[in-house]
């Protein structure tokens, strides 16, 4: 059995089966999200295709290779190979910390030369499918024991302890928070997130200890951003007023004044909606979020046709890990959440992420074109 | 698969919470955007105007001054900077150095520029040197292509094309000093000077114009991106003086022959100063730019005081001067008549003093018309004696003396008449009758600005209270003013007057006067006058009784001060000159020999010149527009 082929109960996937699979719709929406992406670089860089916008366009093409492998590798052999993987996010992770290049105050980089690679991303797609796998595996039904929690929650908090200490506090938030929702699907009683909740909260003090200044920094400035507004409070102030002033129809493109005279920061990497926002308002604003909001459709119809368990779980998870990446980084700039350093998935420069986002739908496009395929708990194909 | 079912069944549940989880967070993201963006739109709205638009002053172009005939006395030069905006430079030290090929830059000038360019924003110009030639401003402007980040930046100075000739009249600009700033947005820009003396103080808020503003969109980093709006402001209107700035010329370089001079001429009819001049002067160009610490003390230490402006401030005991009020005094209280006869042996004795007249061996007996001739002391005497020092002191005032005239600018003083009153409160002793001698020949207590005694000629010469002043409304009309200011007759019996101003005519033109030496030889342009001499210190007896030293051998700050005031034409008089020549002494003249011949000289002139009158010549007033020459009339019949 090649890993090209797949059994769907009477015949084996052809290669060419795979590619008529592909949802191009999906990716069509992908295409306008990064499009929209480009402009919006472009104009950050005050209607200049350099430094950001080409480079960026650049990447978006290279990151199709990861994603249609993604897509077109059989099923059962991600299956096999899902905690192999998530072996190894999670040995570049300690990598990084041991050797990483310092890129903006903290260590999260292993430069591959092309890229700037980012193993805390790809761990957001690893702990996916460890979970996925996981629970595909698990003999019982709905009712999942505590005992049997043990294992899947140590799969989450080893990697975002580790993140959290690099120290990035959005994409260990972002791995709790995927971790939590794919026990929620697997069937996790409701209980026992409550009690995680008190737990959580009585650990919120060990978490404030473990924090560096400037996180702190962020916590006390999101919940008073007036405190401070030349300091740490800057970001958000700026982000709102740039934000606010944009309006209904917003400013036009490149007429953003607060984004064009520098007021708003990082404007091409995080707080690129904020631009969005304030050129083409409320308005705008909104049909991007819609936009995102069709692509966590789209997965979660592709998580729910499939027919196997693994499937499933892996394209939900993936929908809601998109999401969070949407919600936080959007959140964040209008002030609901404290920043945390969450990308805006497919607009926001940067190469990592980039990279990540399309491997993400690469797999949510496998699920889609293996929706039939049915496995096992050791990832090959069950009789019916 | 009845496993598989139940597992997607559930599954599908639990994704259905989800997805309803997401809706929500979805909504409220949804939410806090329409509350950001349509709600509290105004708020950021505002905010965001107020991150960008930087407002800034601009300085207003001061106003000119002119002269009588429109002739500049101050106005705006370009000043031009050489300016290094060191984030366009690769380094700013070659950038130094390769401006330091062209032109000079001193060490500090260096050392300032490294400085001021690590402490500001990169992006801000830092000057390297301000007011350039036009020669280096050109040599650079030439290099500009090869020197990246060095720019040329102008600005206006302040310039008086008179240099120090006018300095007196018109003052100074400089910098705003800490007790100047009342507010007003214009007096803390760094470019704006203010009005420090003279005119330019005086007439400070109509020169100085409103302040313009310019809306400058900037960026986080405070950089102007564009300007937005720009309002250019009022500029400084224009002051008009009564100077003849080409008498000034004349009067001030009359005056350089002598260390320490105070000169100043009126027009007698209309109270217009036509030159005033204090020498020596001072450059107040030096102001404006910034003056170094040497010229400072050396400018402020001079003995001939450059800084004050003596026709003003300086003080002097009138002398001689002052005998044509004290007769009038007695004319007009009845204590003597033109024909009263007073005979002089030399001194008058009064009580155990002894008063001496200028005269050593005395001028025998000589009435009034004489006594101002010869300037007789003893006459004077005497005929202060029996006017008493209550007449002398009113007449004194109503000539102007003891009080400040309201001259236009500041720094005016207004002298001293003694009276019983002032001698009580400032020592509490009753007036002596010497003291009224004293005052009767202008010595003692009593001190004259040589504005003053000029007023005083004036006054004699119309009968009117005649106030001199420097502003005009406008410029002198073709042909002269057309309705000169009028002013309060004198109220002194114009009989009385005549015969002072005849005894005034006979200093100078009749053989024996004390000035018949610098009479104008010209009959319609004849002078009548009075010497005076005031001394500094007073004549010892030892002195008297073993000659008094010449005044070559006296130091030149002992030495007496020559006095002359005279008005012409002696006919009718137009023209009133005062002058004071400080420590210009010379023994047996006093005035008559220093300061006459000056007063002389510039009288001459002004008649020759005729500012009060005169059309004015196309070469003064290049700035007016040209008088409309009426086709017909103006030529002589049969021409």
């Amino acid at each position: 059995m090649s890993i090209f082929s797949a059994d769907i109960g009477h015949r084996e996937l052809t290669f060419a089966d795979r590619v008529r699979g592909i949802n191009w719709g999906l990716i069509f929406l992908l295409c306008v999200i990064s499009s929209i992406g480009f402009a919006m670089l472009y104009s950050a860089a005050n209607g200049s295709w350099q430094p950001w916008a080409s480079k960026q366009m650049a990447r978006f093409a290279f990151a199709f290779i990861p994603m249609l492998a993604a897509a077109l590798i059989d099923i059962r052999y991600w299956f096999r190979i899902s905690y192999w993987l998530y072996a190894l996010a999670l040995v570049l992770i300690v990598a990084v910390d041991l050797r990483g290049v310092i890129g903006m105050g903290a260590q999260r980089w292993i430069d591959l030369g092309v890229i700037q690679l980012q193993p805390s991303e790809l761990m957001k797609i690893a702990v996916v499918v460890a979970l996925a796998h996981y629970f595909h595996c698990l003999p019982t039904e709905n009712n999942v024991r505590l005992i049997e929690l043990i294992a899947p929650a140590a799969l989450v908090a080893v990697p975002a302890v580790l993140v959290l200490k690099q120290p990035d506090l959005g994409t260990a938030m972002m791995l709790l928070i995927t971790g939590a929702i794919v026990f929620f699907l697997a069937g996790v009683r409701l209980w026992v997130f409550a009690a995680g909740a008190v737990a959580a909260a009585a650990a919120a003090p060990l978490a404030w200890s473990m924090m560096r200044d400037y996180q702190r920094a962020r916590l006390t400035t999101f919940l008073s951003p007036d405190t401070d507004p030349l300091g740490a409070g800057y970001h958000i102030m700026q982000s709102k007023i740039a934000l606010g002033s944009g309006g209904l129809f917003g400013k036009g493109f490149m007429l953003g004044t607060q984004t064009h005279l520098s007021f708003l920061p990082e404007r091409q990497t995080d707080f690129i909606f904020t631009m969005i926002a304030e050129e083409f308002g409320l308005v705008g604003g909104l049909t991007l979020l819609a936009l995102y909001a069709l692509v966590i459709a789209y997965g979660f119809t592709i998580a729910l046709r499939s027919r196997n368990q693994f499937g499933r779980i892996l394209g939900l998870g993936l929908a809601t890990n998109f999401f969070l990446y949407v919600f936080i980084n959007t959140a964040m700039v209008v002030g609901l959440i404290p920043v945390v350093g969450v990308p805006l998935p497919l607009i926001s420069y940067g190469g990592s992420a980039m990279v990540t986002v399309m491997l993400g739908f690469g797999l949510l496009i496998n699920v889609s074109i293996h929706r039939d395929v049915r496995i096992n708990r050791l990832g090959e194909s069950q009789v019916l | 698969m009845p496993r598989d079912t139940q597992q997607q069944k559930f599954l599908t549940r639990r994704a259905a919470l989800l997805a309803g989880g997401q809706v929500l967070l979805t909504g409220a993201l949804a939410a806090r955007l329409y509350q950001l963006q349509v709600f509290e739109k105004d708020r950021y709205r505002l905010m965001a105007e107020e991150n960008r638009i930087n407002l800034r002053f601009l300085v207003p172009p001061r106003g000119r001054i002119f002269d009588r005939f429109g002739v500049e006395l101050a106005n705006n030069r370009q000043n031009y900077r050489v300016v290094i905006v060191p984030e366009e430079t690769a380094d700013i030290t070659t950038a130094l150095n390769a401006i330091g090929r062209l032109i000079d830059i001193s060490d500090a000038d260096r050392h300032r520029v490294l400085r001021d360019a690590k402490r500001k924003h990169a992006f801000v110009p830092v000057v390297v040197r301000a007011n350039l030639s036009w020669q280096e401003m050109a040599r650079i402007e030439v290099a500009i292509p090869e020197l990246p980040g060095v720019a040329i930046e102008q600005g206006l100075l302040r310039n008086y094309p008179y240099g120090p000739n006018a300095a007196h009249v018109l003052g100074y600009v400089a910098a705003v000093s800490e007790k100047e700033l009342n507010g007003d947005p214009l007096l803390e820009l760094p470019d704006f000077r203010i009005g420090k003396a003279g005119v330019e103080k005086a007439q400070d808020l109509k020169l100085r114009g409103t302040a313009g503003t310019s809306q400058v969109e900037v960026n986080a980093y405070g950089r102007a991106v564009r300007e937005i709006a720009r309002n250019d402001g009022q500029p400084g209107q224009d002051v008009v003086l009564g100077l003849d700035a080409a008498m000034q010329e004349y009067v001030t370089k009359r005056c350089s022959n002598e260390q320490s001079v105070a000169c100043v001429l009126l027009d007698a009819l209309t109270g217009d100063i036509l030159a005033l001049v204090s020498s020596p002067s001072y450059d107040p160009m030096l102001f404006s730019a910034g003056l170094t610490q040497a010229t400072w003390q050396d400018l402020s230490t001079d003995p001939r005081n450059p800084l004050s402006n003596k026709v003003i401030a300086g003080l002097y005991p009138p002398g001689s001067t002052f005998k044509p009020v004290v007769a009038l005094a007695a004319l007009e209280g009845g204590a003597i008549t033109p024909d009263t006869t007073i005979s002089c042996p030399g001194y008058v004795e009064l009580g155990d003093a002894t008063f001496h007249c200028w005269q050593h061996g005395g001028h025998g007996t000589l009435r009034l018309h004489d006594a101002i001739k010869r300037s007789c002391d003893v006459f004077f005497y005497e005929t202060a004696r029996r006017a008493g020092i209550d007449r002398l002191a009113a007449m004194a005032r109503r000539f102007g003396f003891g009080q400040q005239l309201g001259l236009d600018i500041t720094g005016e003083r207004g002298g001293l008449i003694p009276d019983r009153d002032w001698k009580l409160t400032t020592t509490g002793a009753a007036w002596q009758q010497g003291e009224t001698l004293n005052t009767g020949i202008g010595q003692g207590s009593v001190l004259a600005t040589p504005l003053q005694i000029a007023t005083m000629a004036a006054r004699l010469a119309t009968g009117r209270q005649i106030v001199p002043h420097l502003v005009r409304k406008e410029r002198l009309p073709p042909g002269g003013d057309r309705r000169p200011p009028s002013f309060a007759p004198l109220g002194v019996t114009p009989h009385f007057v005549s015969l002072v101003l005849d005894g005034m005519n006979a200093v100078v033109n009749e053989q024996g006067g004390t000035a018949y030496a610098a009479r104008i030889t010209e009959p319609a342009f004849s002078m009548g006058g009075k010497s005076g001499t005031s001394q500094v210190r007073r004549i010892t007896q030892y002195e008297r009784d073993h000659g008094l030293r010449p005044e070559s051998e006296i130091p030149w700050k002992e030495r007496d001060h020559a006095l002359f005031v005279a008005f012409a034409p002696v006919g009718s008089p137009r023209y009133v000159c005062a002058t004071v020549v400080e420590h210009g002494g010379i023994e047996g003249g006093g005035g008559s020999a220093v300061a006459a011949p000056i007063v002389r000289d510039v009288l001459l002139e002004a008649q020759k010149r005729d500012p009060a009158r005169r059309v004015p010549q196309p070469d003064s007033v290049a700035q007016a527009a040209p008088p409309a020459l009426p086709e017909s009339g103006g030529r002589a019949p049969g021409g």
